[in-house]
C-alpha cells in the first residue's frame, strides 16, 4: 500500500525501479545459471562492476536528495561515503584474524608493522556485524548532524557552504592519511577475506553483495521519494526555491535542512559501506574533494530534483570511465572536463531533462 | 713560542695598518715596481720569502717549523699562499730547478700551479717533485699562523673566519692575539666578533674577577660556541661563583635565542602566509568582486608557473632574469586564457554560482590534462637565480632567507598593486560599479559585458603572477594547482568575500598560526587544525574577517 503511495505520480521512479529489478534478476540468474563457456554468462567481474555502480547510484540518490530538493550543494558526500566504508573495512579488517601476511590474531597487519601492541579503543567492538552496521549509519550521521547543526543554525549557505563541506573533506582526507590516525594511513584498509564467514572471492558472496546493493538502492530511493513527497519534503522544495520567505512564514529551515543533510549523510554512509567489500580496499583517496565534486556532477549529468536522474547520471558517467580509462585513458579527463562544462552551459536539467523535453514536443 | 707570538703580535698592527691604508699600500709597491700594481708579481716580495721557503725543503721538521714561523713573521700576505697549501699537505718542489709548486695528482701525473699566483705551469710526472712532509706539530702551528695572517687581511670576511676559526679551536693565546688587533678592527661585526673571542680567552686564562667580568659580557653574544663554553663551564665550576654567573649567562643568552626563534617562526609564518595571500587574491577578485567561484584558479595557477619554465627553456643564458620577463608573461597568459573562459562559459552562468563552480571544475580538469599531454605528466625543473638563494645573516642563530623574503616583498607589492587598480583606476571604478549593482551600472553606462571579461582577466593575470613566485618554492607539476585551491577559498573565505585587506589579513594570519602550530603538532595536523578552526570560525562570522556591509551583502 505504502509502495503505491510512493510511487503514484513517479513513472520514472516505477520504471527506474522496474528496470533495476529486472537488471538484478537477470544478472544474477545468468551468473550463475548459465555456464561459463556460454555467451549469456555474465563474469563476477562485471557483476562486481555493476555492484559498484550501483553503491555510485546510492550516493548519488543520497546527494540529489539535498542539492536537488534542498538547494544545498555538498561538496563533502565523499566524506561520508568513505567514512561509512572505512567502518565495514574496520570489520572486515577484523574478520582477516590471524590470516594476515604477519599472523597477528589481536592487531591487523598495519599496525604490527607499525610496531603498535594494542588495539585502539576506536577500533574496539568493529569484530561484531550489528556493531559495524551501526557505525556505517552512526559515525556518518553524527559527524553529518554536528556540522549540520553548525553551519545551518548560523545560517551558513550556498557557496560558503560547498566551501566548508570542501574544507570538511579535505581536513579528514589529510587526517586519514596520517599513519597515527590508525586507519592505515595511505595504504588504507585491504586484503579482506570474508564478510559474515562468506568468502569474499566467491561468486555467491559477489552476487550476494551485488543483489544488497540493488536492494539498498531500491529502498535508499523508495525513502528519499517518501521525504519528498511529504510535507517536509515540500517544505525543502520552499527553502531551495525561498528560504527567507520560509523563514518569515514561521517553518524552522535548520530544522528541516538539518535532518534532510543527516539522513542522506546515512544514505551515503551505507553506500560507502557496500562498495567497500565490493571494491576490496577503502584509502584516503576516498576523502579527496575531486572525488566529491565529481559525484555532484554525475547528478547533474542525470539531471537535478528527479531522484532516478541520479541513477542514470551516476551509472552513465561511470559506464564512461571504465571505459575511457581502459581504452583512452588520457582522453578521460578532457571527456571528464567537456561534460562538466557542457552539461552546465547547455543541459542544466541534464539527461532526464532532455527526454522530458522530447516528450513534451512529440 | 710565546716569545714568537709576542713578536707577530707586534708585526701584526704595523701590517693592518698598511693593509688598511691602501694608498699607502700601492705607494710603496709601485716606489718598488712602478709596472705592476699587485705585489703578487713583485719579486722583491717573493726575495723576502726566499730564505724561509729554502728552510722548507730541508728534509728537519725542527728546520720545517722554524720555516714556517719565519713565512708568517714577514707580515707579507704572500705567506699565506705557501701556509694553506702547505697544511692541505699539496705544497712540493721540483727536484730539477727547486721550485715550490703546489700539485694536483690528475691521473698519473701531476697538475702544478705556482703558489703566487695560481698560473699553470704544466704537467710533470711524480718522480720529478717531492712532497714537503708535514707533522702534528707542524699542521698545529701552521693553524695558528694561517689565522694569525688572515686576521689582518685586507677583506672584512675572511677576517671574520679566521676569528670563527679561532674561537672553535680554543687557539692558545686567543685573548691575546685578539687584544693586539681590536682596537685597530674597523668592521663593527668582525670587532665585536673579537671581542667575544676576547672574553672567552680570558675565561681559560684570567683571574676570578676577569672571569665573571667576562661572562657577564658573553651573555650578549648568541655565537654558539659561547653557549657550548658556558655550558662546559657551569658544569665544571660547580656551585662557584663563577659557576653561578655562567649560569645566569646562560639563561640570558637561552632568553634571547628563543626570542629570536619567535622572530624566525613569525618569518617563516609571514612567508606562507605571503604565498596563501598571492594564490588568493586574484581569487578575492573574482570570487569577492564578482561572485564567481572559479575552481580553475588553481590551475591559472599553474599555467604562470609553466610560463616561468617556458621563459627559462628559452633564455638559458639568462636565468637571472627570467623572472622579471616570466612576471609580465604569465599575466598575460594567465589572464588571457582567463578572459576565454570568462566568455566562453562563464557569461552564461552569471547568477547561478553553483554551476559555475561545476563548469570552472571542469575546465580545471581540461587544463590540467592538456599540461599533461602537452608538455608532461611529470614535474618540470624551474631554476632559482642565483639572486633568489642564500640568506640574509642577521645573527648568528637568525638568519632569514632572501627567497622567502623576495616573496613577502613580491606579494605586498602584488597586492598594493592590485588595490591601486581597483580603487584609482577607470577599469577599477567600473568592476566596482557593477559588483555593487549590475543593472545601475549598466544604466549609468558601464559596458558590464567587457568590464566582467576585464576584471575576470585581471584575477586570472594576478593568480599567474602568483605561479611565477610559487614556480621559485614547489614543484612544478600538472598537480600544483590542486594543492592551492582550497587553502585559497579558506583564506578568502576567512578574510571576508569581497574585502582584499581581509584577504591580506586572513591570508598572513593562517600562514603564521600554521608555523606556530607546525612545531608542536606536525605539519599535517597543523593544517587539519587550522581547517578546521576556519570551518567553526565561519559558523561564527559567516561572512568572515571583514564582512561587506549595505544592500549588496543580500544574495
Amino acid at each position: 500500500m505504502i509502495l503505491i503511495d510512493i510511487l503514484k505520480k513517479d513513472r520514472g521512479g516505477q520504471i527506474f525501479l522496474a528496470v533495476l529489478l529486472v537488471t538484478t534478476v537477470t544478472v544474477a540468474c545468468l551468473n550463475l545459471a548459465v555456464p561459463e563457456s556460454s555467451v549469456w554468462h555474465v563474469s563476477t567481474y562485471t557483476v562486481t562492476l555493476l555492484g559498484k555502480y550501483l553503491t555510485y547510484a546510492l550516493l548519488a540518490v543520497a546527494v540529489d536528495l539535498v542539492w536537488g530538493y534542498l538547494g544545498i550543494l555538498s561538496l563533502g558526500h565523499s566524506a561520508f561515503f568513505a567514512l561509512g566504508g572505512y567502518a565495514m573495512g574496520m570489520y572486515l579488517m577484523r574478520q582477516i584474524g590471524d590470516r594476515g601476511v604477519y599472523g597477528n590474531a589481536n592487531l591487523p597487519d598495519f599496525m604490527v608493522f607499525l610496531n603498535w601492541h594494542e588495539l585502539p579503543w576506536f577500533w574496539y567492538g568493529f569484530d561484531m556485524f550489528w556493531f559495524a552496521a551501526l557505525m556505517v549509519v552512526l559515525v556518518p550521521g553524527i559527524l553529518a548532524f554536528i556540522f549540520g547543526w553548525l553551519a545551518f543554525r548560523s545560517q551558513v549557505t550556498g557557496v560558503y557552504l560547498s566551501i566548508i563541506t570542501q574544507a570538511l573533506t579535505y581536513a579528514l582526507m589529510l587526517a586519514f592519511f596520517r599513519n597515527e590516525m590508525g586507519f592505515g594511513g595511505n595504504n588504507g584498509l585491504t586484503d579482506f577475506k570474508d564478510i559474515l564467514g562468506f568468502d569474499l572471492q566467491a561468486d555467491s558472496t559477489r552476487i550476494g553483495l551485488f543483489v544488497a546493493s540493488a536492494i539498498a538502492l531500491a529502498l535508499g530511493y523508495l525513502a528519499c521519494r517518501y521525504i519528498v513527497n511529504s510535507r517536509l519534503g515540500r517544505v525543502a522544495v520552499a527553502i531551495r526555491d525561498a528560504e527567507d520567505r520560509t523563514r518569515f512564514i514561521g517553518y524552522r529551515v535548520d530544522h528541516v535542512k538539518l535532518w534532510i543533510f543527516t539522513f542522506s549523510a546515512v544514505l551515503a554512509g551505507v553506500a560507502g559501506a557496500l562498495y567497500v567489500p565490493q571494491v576490496g580496499i577503502i584509502n584516503p583517496g576516498e576523502f579527496s574533494p575531486l572525488n566529491s565534486i565529481e559525484l555532484v556532477v554525475w547528478v547533474a549529468v542525470g539531471g537535478r530534483a528527479t531522484l532516478y536522474g541520479a541513477v542514470l547520471g551516476a551509472i552513465a558517467v561511470n559506464y564512461g570511465k571504465t571505459y575511457f580509462t581502459a581504452a583512452l585513458p588520457d582522453l578521460w579527463l578532457f571527456a571528464l572536463g567537456a561534460l562538466f562544462i557542457l552539461v552546465t552551459v547547455l543541459l542544466p536539467r541534464g539527461i532526464v531533462g532532455l527526454l522530458r523535453r522530447r516528450e513534451a514536443t512529440q | 713560542m710565546t716569545t714568537f707570538l709576542r713578536r707577530t703580535g707586534m708585526q701584526i698592527p704595523w701590517l693592518k695598518l698598511l693593509a688598511r691604508h691602501h694608498v699607502i699600500w700601492c705607494l710603496v709597491v709601485s716606489a718598488l715596481l712602478p709596472l705592476n700594481s699587485y705585489a703578487a708579481d713583485d719579486p722583491a716580495a717573493n726575495n723576502r720569502l726566499e730564505p724561509a721557503l729554502k728552510l722548507l725543503k730541508t728534509g728537519s721538521f725542527k728546520e720545517k717549523l722554524h720555516a714556517i714561523e719565519l713565512l708568517a713573521a714577514s707580515g707579507d700576505p704572500l705567506a699565506l699562499n705557501y701556509l694553506k697549501p702547505l697544511l692541505q699537505a699539496r705544497l712540493y718542489y721540483r727536484k730539477d730547478n727547486g721550485d715550490i709548486v703546489i700539485a694536483e695528482r690528475e691521473g698519473s701525473q701531476y697538475q702544478l700551479t705556482a703558489p703566487v699566483d695560481g698560473t699553470a705551469l704544466g704537467r710533470v710526472k711524480k718522480r720529478s717533485i717531492k712532497k714537503i712532509t708535514i707533522n702534528n706539530a707542524m699542521r698545529r702551528l701552521l693553524r695558528e699562523k694561517i689565522a694569525g695572517l688572515s686576521l689582518t687581511n685586507p677583506d672584512p670576511k675572511i677576517r671574520e673566519a679566521a676569528v670563527n676559526e679561532m674561537i672553535t679551536s680554543r687557539a692558545n693565546g686567543l685573548a691575546r692575539t685578539l687584544k693586539g688587533l681590536v682596537d685597530q678592527e674597523e668592521d663593527a661585526s668582525v670587532k665585536a666578533l673579537m671581542q667575544t673571542g676576547i672574553a672567552l680567552g680570558v675565561l681559560d686564562t684570567g683571574t676570578d674577577e676577569e672571569k665573571i667580568a667576562a661572562i657577564s659580557q658573553l651573555s650578549h653574544s648568541l655565537n654558539p660556541a659561547v653557549r657550548n663554553r658556558l655550558e662546559q663551564l657551569s658544569a665544571d665550576a660547580g656551585t662557584s661563583k663563577i659557576g653561578k654567573a655562567a649560569r645566569k649567562a646562560l639563561v640570558t643568552i637561552e632568553g634571547r635565542v628563543a626570542f629570536y626563534n619567535h622572530i624566525e617562526t613569525l618569518f617563516f609564518g609571514l612567508s606562507l602566509g605571503s604565498v596563501l595571500v598571492l594564490a588568493a587574491i586574484g581569487l578575492a577578485i573574482t570570487f569577492g568582486v564578482m561572485g564567481v567561484i572559479n575552481m580553475a584558479h588553481g590551475e591559472l595557477i599553474m599555467l604562470g608557473a609553466y610560463t616561468t619554465y617556458l621563459i627559462q627553456q628559452m633564455m638559458p643564458a639568462y636565468i637571472g632574469w627570467s623572472l622579471l620577463v616570466a612576471v609580465p608573461a604569465a599575466f598575460l597568459v594567465s589572464g588571457a586564457v582567463g578572459i576565454v573562459i570568462e566568455r566562453g562559459i562563464i557569461r552564461f552562468l552569471y547568477g547561478r554560482p553553483l554551476e559555475t563552480l561545476l563548469a570552472t571544475f571542469g575546465v580545471s580538469l581540461i587544463l590540467q590534462q592538456i599540461v599533461r599531454t602537452v608538455i608532461s605528466p611529470q614535474n618540470v625543473p624551474v631554476l632559482n637565480p642565483s639572486w633568489m638563494s642564500g640568506s640574509l645573516q642577521v645573527n648568528s642563530v637568525l638568519s632569514l632567507t632572501y627567497n622567502r623574503l623576495y616573496i613577502i616583498v613580491f606579494s605586498l607589492a602584488v597586492f598594493i598593486a592590485l588595490f591601486l587598480v581597483l580603487k584609482k583606476t577607470r577599469l577599477g571604478l567600473g568592476v566596482r560599479a557593477v559588483s555593487q549593482n549590475r543593472a545601475m551600472a549598466r544604466a549609468m553606462g558601464v559596458r558590464s559585458g567587457r568590464v566582467d571579461a576585464m576584471t575576470f582577466g585581471l584575477g586570472s593575470g594576478i593568480a599567474g603572477v602568483a605561479g611565477v613566485a610559487l614556480s621559485q618554492l614547489t614543484n612544478v607539476g600538472p598537480n600544483l594547482g590542486q594543492s592551492y585551491i582550497i587553502d585559497s577559498f579558506m583564506v578568502v573565505v576567512f578574510g571576508g568575500v569581497g574585502s582584499l585587506l581581509g584577504t591580506l589579513v586572513a591570508g598572513l594570519s593562517l600562514g603564521v598560526a600554521n608555523k606556530i602550530l607546525e612545531p608542536s603538532v606536525g605539519a599535517v595536523l597543523a593544517k587539519i587544525l587550522v581547517l578546521v578552526f576556519i570551518i567553526l570560525f565561519i559558523q561564527k562570522r559567516p561572512r568572515g574577517l571583514f564582512p561587506q556591509k549595505g544592500r549588496a551583502v543580500e544574495n
